[in-house]
């Protein structure tokens, strides 16, 4: 593989409140390569909208970067200063939200947003600029771009909102784009073309990205690998196919099988059983083990990264696997 | 087929309130906005006893309207909702307690001042179901009933996580001892492991107290799991209604066969990335909804009847029933769904 555009290595930001430290994102580590699509997935609370703002330098008092390092085409993040992030947010990495219309400014045109987006990195004159928005609005499938330059947020539909958010994300090439939970409030048949659409932009741009998501559904139609979230750490890590085909993790496997898709209809599901854990009072060892079927005394400690070819979890009695047999 | 739950020709129009000037302006030929949506038009659905009805459609379809208009919630601009012959509203006032909504976001459904066994009893009190002295017990009752601890009754909303407070709003419903039970997205703002435990719940309870259910849901996987029956609905209108199986397995709507190809879905023994379809075009405005077939702009099969006239609702077999012209081409085509 080549070098990967981006590298996390052992990424931690804790929130320093007055309740105590909550471990948003507690040593997280992770590749990507050019054009590669990563799915984050996690339930409310795992982290990983923070993982993503901690990429792109966005984190606000009262969370810091503890820890860690994130280099974005062998450069190192945490350590710039905010003058010198900020010429790179945007350009070389940029973000898209959930909701398109908090993103996007009431008070002006679409071309007028796309041209200060472009005018924050680079000199473009005034037609030039206009003709950029153009071509990348048409190509994140905006019918009749040129004349929808003029038109203000409130006269788009909220998937072509979310549209021009990620054109407006993608305006300078970044290397790689965050997006979070995206679609999540768009319908299935607007989530299904703009899914359609991010993998074709990803393999046409070279534009590697995130997708953050709870819905395992979405991001493994879309993403070639995957890292599923709990508690502030990645679980478990690798190739969305061999990950959704043989689980290693306990939470991972849990997850899928409460998926009402797995079930006969009208049968009980598969449950979890037990709430996600308060990240102010998390267990001592594994974070999963109150809920855990597989838990035994070694749970207590924090259990280590396994490595298996292109696959990682942490787990004492991975699913499947020899190493995993209770005793 | 014996319907319990019955809803007659029932619509609903949202439109501007027009004071007496206005009225009047619009009359004289003045630009007043006197456009209404027709959030729901001409609804017939008939529920069985004991039966849960899914009601699937995307974001401004109307389901989430329906479903207030049978709760009685909200009153119909023509038509009735029918509980075993009885109705629900009369001249715009609910008056029965057989039927009981649960509703999507329990952080907004409880009152966060009101302790939540107070929140449980309140209706039950009211109603004369039981006394104010007994109370404790009658909630402690439902309490377990939902898999809460009773001696939680004290405690207020906020000390629950989601799905606690999910399950709390299941019993404050319940607790009305109704007959109709309307779920509104009961599921839809929680995380995914605790999806499963609230459909385990409900699947439970609507078997153990042999209710009828209306269980609203984008979700196709949730409503697919827990219903006998789904209705399709797109602009207000139902296009498509029968038993999950055969709809799912053979939409015979164009618009049902589309939604289903859209939703991602989670392939466990997948080499590649999953394919899946697209529906071109987005929903049109309600306000101004196409000529004849509402989905006709965005549909493969459409034909010159399609645009002229809205095809009427027509029985495919027993107990299903399709509004398109072009249903047994549908029907025809192979399946998207494996």
């Amino acid at each position: 593989m080549s070098d990967p555009v981006l590298s996390v290595q052992n990424l931690t930001t804790h929130f320093f409140t007055r309740a105590g430290v909550v471990k948003a994102v507690d040593g997280v580590s992770f590749d990507l390569a050019r054009g590669e699509i990563m799915g984050l997935v996690g339930e409310s609370g795992s982290g990983k909208t923070v993982t993503g703002f901690s990429l792109l330098g966005l984190v606000d008092l009262p969370g810091r970067i503890v820890e860690g390092s994130v280099k974005l085409n062998g450069t190192e993040l945490t350590t710039l200063s905010s003058a010198e992030l900020r010429a790179r947010r945007g350009r070389e990495i940029s973000m898209i939200f959930q909701d398109p219309i908090a993103t996007l400014n009431p008070l002006l045109t679409i071309g007028q947003q796309m041209r200060l987006a472009i005018g924050a990195h680079e000199r473009l004159g005034k037609r030039a600029a206009l003709a950029r928005s153009a071509e990348l609005l048409a190509q994140v499938g905006i019918p009749s771009a040129k004349e929808r330059l003029e038109a203000y947020p409130h006269e788009f539909s909220g998937g072509m909102r979310q549209r021009v958010a990620i054109a407006i994300a993608l305006l300078h090439r970044p290397a790689v784009l965050v997006a979070d939970e995206p679609t999540t409030a768009l319908d299935v048949s607007i989530q299904a073309q703009i899914l359609l659409q991010m993998r074709t932009l990803a393999a046409e741009t070279g534009t590697a990205m995130i997708w953050i998501s709870h819905d395992l559904a979405v991001v493994s139609s879309l993403a070639t690998k995957l890292a599923v979230m709990y508690a502030g750490k990645i679980v478990e890590q690798g190739p969305t196919a061999a990950l959704l085909k043989a689980p290693r993790h306990p939470y991972t496997a849990g997850l899928i099988a409460s998926l009402p898709a797995m079930a006969t209809p009208g049968t009980p599901l598969t449950q979890i059983r037990g709430t996600t854990p308060s990240l102010l009072s998390l267990p001592p060892g594994c974070p999963f083990a109150p809920r855990c079927d597989r838990g035994s005394h070694a749970c207590t400690q924090k259990p280590p990264l396994t490595l298996d070819g292109p696959r990682g979890w942490r787990c004492f009695h991975p699913v499947g696997h020899p190493a995993g047999a209770l005793t | 087929m014996s319907a319990f739950l019955s809803i007659d020709n029932v619509s609903r129009l949202f439109g501007p309130k027009l004071s007496t000037g206005e009225r009047i302006a619009a009359r004289l030929g003045a630009k007043v906005e006197t456009r209404s949506v027709r959030a729901v038009s001409e609804v017939t659905l008939n529920v069985r006893k004991g039966e849960t009805l899914g009601l699937v459609g995307e974001s401004g379809c109307g389901k989430s309207t329906l479903g207030r208009l049978i709760a009685g919630i909200l009153p119909p601009s023509a038509g009735t909702v029918t509980i075993d012959g009885a109705p629900v509203m009369i001249r715009g006032k609910k008056v029965t307690t057989r039927v009981q909504t649960v509703f999507q976001d329990p952080f907004a459904s409880l009152d966060p001042r009101m302790k939540v066994g107070e929140t449980v009893a309140e209706g039950p009190i009211a109603h004369g179901l039981t006394t104010r002295a007994n109370s404790k017990n009658y909630v402690a009752e439902w309490f377990e009933r939902v898999g809460l601890d009773p001696v939680w009754v004290d405690r207020y909303p906020h000390q629950f996580s989601g799905g606690q407070r999910q399950r709390i709003a299941i019993a404050r419903a319940l607790a009305m001892q109704p007959d109709v039970l309307i779920c509104d997205e009961p599921v839809a703002s929680l995380d995914v492991s605790i999806q499963a435990q609230i459909i385990n719940l409900f699947l439970e309870l609507t078997k153990g107290l042999d209710l009828t259910c209306v269980f609203i849901s984008h979700d196709l996987s949730v409503v697919q799991h827990v219903s006998d029956r789904v209705a399709v609905m797109y602009l207000g209108r139902i296009v498509e209604l029968g038993p999950v199986a055969q709809v799912f397995g053979t939409p015979a709507h164009p618009y049902t066969a589309a939604l289903f190809g859209s939703v991602p879905k989670l392939v466990l023994d997948a080499d590649e990335l999953v394919h899946f379809d697209t529906i071109e075009g987005e929903v049109p405005s309600p306000l101004s909804p196409p000529s004849g077939c509402y989905y006709h702009p965005r549909c493969p099969l459409a034909s010159p009847q399609c645009r002229a006239d809205a095809p009427p609702t027509t029985a495919v077999s027993d107990l299903r029933s399709v509004a398109c012209y072009n249903s047994e081409q549908q029907l025809g085509q192979v399946s998207p769904q494996k």
